[in-house]
């Protein structure tokens, strides 16, 4: 609407957060702190079923999980019907809180709910995502991911996750459970809690799903190995040395920050699962989510956007996140660049620094993705190569 | 030249409605506004998100946050008809003798005027309903289609299937077609008295956004609707509605999509608001625009045509709102 956007349609979009993990995770111990703490910020929550929320408040709306395929042939195109429904409603009357919280069912597959963010114009036009929190039981995970592929995917597609019920575990047990998150998904944050008690201020009003925020935030966040990457504050742990062995089965295996070895250029290349020391301890056996880190020089936007485009458009069903920084060849701003599924977006961020690398760097979060043909072809499109046969 | 006489209420307002020559307006806050020689207030909910007027009596109907369907006179007086704690009523339609349909999650509930209920449940959430003009029958939009309930009989629904999500539903004035919004930019008709085998789709896209006004022009030979930066008015006249034909475009501005639009009760002529909270009328004959409001604060959100047609109501989301005279 240019220029001809009305004082109502040019209010701050209200915050999402999406609050995601299993029954019995610690959703529910979560929200009531969220809604009975007092941070100074009020927030309305869509909950499936009210449950045990012990709370009343008006602000508690709920929803039947109503999932809706769009009518453009793409499977992976799914929104939540009922939470445009509700975000219409809630929106009507902003004033009455900070933010919106969406609480989805343990079963549930995130990615409808973070779609509807950014597929539905009206919901899209008065909200924005603000990051997806997913809580995951230390005691179950091993377990959740043998039998499940949602807990898989919840973490996935989270920006934050929440270790919870540490004090039901050993410290080795947790450094698995630790592991296997970050095996699942380089880029959250990782929070190691019990009774879901995570300062709010780690959860809240994150920015992480906004892309330029998060790199705002942390600028390293795509560099696991760069000395300066925060790992949440309340990260106490020893990255370097876990105390047992299963560093060795480095199968496609993501490190954590400040992850000591190269690891860089092993990605799609070790496929084989060819570790003696078989431990029936290790859940890493049951993740069939994988990610990859590229790396590449400058590119050529002729090149770059034809490719996510259509990498996007034929791989989407398996991509869950794309996210990543391009240096364009002759453009003095970065670019940053996120997806889900078919859904790719990107800007320009703010002017390269003096002495910064202008690299580009691109994470892929996916399942049956064949990483070392998709960075062949992210390699292709750096200005520099050489234009394909 | 109409005038126009404002009225500023604090908030978003959903909708504006006449009865007789009062007009009402709603908030989503939950009072009711009526100029009734001065402005008067009712409180109808704790949080409203639905109000419409009953096409077959003087009265509004409301549904809320609070669960509660309520039946709004027009001194005013609220009626709750049912409440149903925790869910949030926002699909409400009027019948005859006083029957009035809701939706909650997966259920059309059907309360007839003597206050016996009839409950049909679908297989997913009921986003739209409306009773068709004749006979006790209401058609319950859905995931994928619609499905047609006889209210007195138990036989089974009758569906009108296509896939997508509808979010809203209308039956033509005289029964013959069935028209709904969906969650794509389009709209979906079905020919109704289509005899078996024959085509009975209609399907009405090429929108650049969500339809969420419809108006039948008197005597339902046209559609108009919203999401365009035009009123498109599908042609319904002829036995095969709108069928290979293509729509007009009424009151078209660059870029400014309209977001209302109301027939006149007994002309042709269509009133038809913007995001940016002007309001134009057209004549369908010759297309020729009168503006009947410059821009305001807000998106309209509501028009109404009082019975003789002199008077238009108009409700925005940031509160401006107002009575247009068009017969000064």
């Amino acid at each position: 609407m240019t220029d001809q956007t009305t004082e109502a349609q040019a209010a701050k979009p209200i915050p999402v957060t999406v609050l995601t993990g299993y029954l019995g995770a610690g959703k529910t111990t979560l929200l009531n702190r969220i809604l009975s703490e007092s941070h100074g910020k009020k927030y309305a929550v869509i909950v499936n079923e009210f449950g045990e929320i012990g709370i009343d408040n008006d602000l508690i709306v709920e929803s039947d999980e109503e999932i809706y395929e769009m009518n453009n042939g793409c499977v992976c195109c799914t929104v939540r019907g009922d939470l445009i429904r509700v975000v219409e409603g809630l929106m009507r009357r902003p004033g009455r809180f900070d933010g919106i919280i969406v609480e989805t069912t343990g079963l549930a597959d995130p990615v409808p709910v973070a779609q509807t963010f950014f597929m539905d114009d009206d919901v899209r036009a008065k909200t924005e995502l603000d990051a997806v929190v997913a809580l995951v039981d230390a005691k179950h995970l091993p377990l959740r991911l043998k039998d499940s592929r949602e807990a898989e995917d919840q973490i996935a597609f989270a920006d934050v996750v929440l270790i919870n019920k540490t004090d039901l575990v050993t410290p080795e047990e947790l450094a698995i459970v630790e592991d296997v998150v970050r095996a699942i998904n380089p880029t959250a944050r990782i929070y190691k809690t019990s009774r879901s008690g995570v300062d709010l201020s780690r959860v809240l009003d994150q920015g992480a799903f906004n892309l330029e925020r998060a790199l705002e935030n942390d600028p390293h966040f795509l560099d696991h190995d760069h000395e300066d990457h925060v790992c949440g504050p309340d990260c106490d742990h020893d990255h370097h040395h876990h105390g047992h062995d299963h560093h060795h089965h480095d199968h496609d295996h993501t490190c954590g920050p400040d992850c000591g070895h190269d690891h860089h250029h092993d990605h799609g290349h070790h496929h084989g699962h060819h570790h003696g020391h078989h431990d029936s301890m290790s859940p890493i056996h049951d993740i069939t989510v994988k990610s990859i880190s590229l790396r590449g020089g400058e590119m050529n936007p002729d090149r770059f956007f034809p490719w996510v485009q259509k990498i996007t458009q034929t791989e989407g069903p398996n991509i869950l996140r794309l996210k990543g920084i391009i240096a364009f060849a002759g453009d003095e701003e970065r670019y940053v660049v996120q997806g889900v599924h078919m859904i790719v977006e990107g800007d320009h961020q703010r002017p390269w620094k003096d002495g910064e690398k202008r690299e580009s760097r691109l994470v892929f979060i996916g399942r049956n993705l064949d990483f070392a043909k998709i960075e062949q072809s992210f390699l292709a499109c750096q200005a520099t190569a050489k234009t394909p046969a | 030249m109409p005038t126009v006489a404002p009225l500023d209420i604090e908030g978003h307002v959903v909708s504006t409605h006449f009865l007789g020559d009062i007009p009402f307006f709603a908030t989503a806050a939950g009072t009711i506004h009526r100029l009734d020689g001065g402005e008067k207030v009712t409180q109808a909910h704790q949080g409203l998100l639905t109000c419409i007027r009953d096409p077959f009596s003087a009265t509004l109907l409301s549904g809320g946050e609070d669960g509660k369907v309520v039946r709004i006179g027009h001194d005013g007086e609220t009626t709750v008809l049912a409440e149903v704690p925790r869910k949030w009523i926002s699909v409400i339609a009027g019948g005859p003798q006083n029957a009035v349909a809701y939706a909650v999650g997966k259920t059309s509930v059907v309360r007839q005027g003597d206050g016996s209920v009839k409950e049909f449940t679908e297989e997913r959430s009921v986003e739209g309903i409306a009773f068709a003009n004749k006979g006790l029958r209401i058609a319950a939009a859905r995931y994928n289609g619609v499905s047609l309930h006889w209210v007195g009989t138990n036989a089974p629904a009758a569906d009108l299937d296509w896939k997508g999500a509808h979010t809203g539903v209308t039956f033509s004035p005289d029964g013959r077609f069935l028209v709904t919004t969906m969650q794509e930019n389009a709209l979906h008709g079905w020919k109704l008295d289509g005899k078996a085998g024959e085509n009975r789709h209609m399907r009405m896209t090429g929108y650049p956004a969500k339809v969420k006004s419809l108006s039948w022009s008197v005597k339902g030979k046209w559609l108009a609707s919203s999401g365009a930066p035009a009123a498109i008015v599908w042609p319904f006249s002829s036995k095969d509605g709108p069928m290979g034909k293509a729509p007009l475009e009424l009151g078209t501005r660059a870029n400014i999509m309209v977001t209302q639009v109301a027939f006149h009760p007994a002309e042709e002529v269509l009133a038809i608001g913007f995001i940016d909270g002007m309001i134009l009328g057209v004549r369908i004959a010759d297309e020729k625009e009168a503006l009947l409001r410059r821009p305001g604060k807000g998106a309209i959100t509501g028009l109404s045509w009082s019975a003789s047609g002199k008077l238009l109501s108009f409700a925005s989301e940031a509160g401006d709102c107002g009575v247009i005279d068009i017969s000064a």
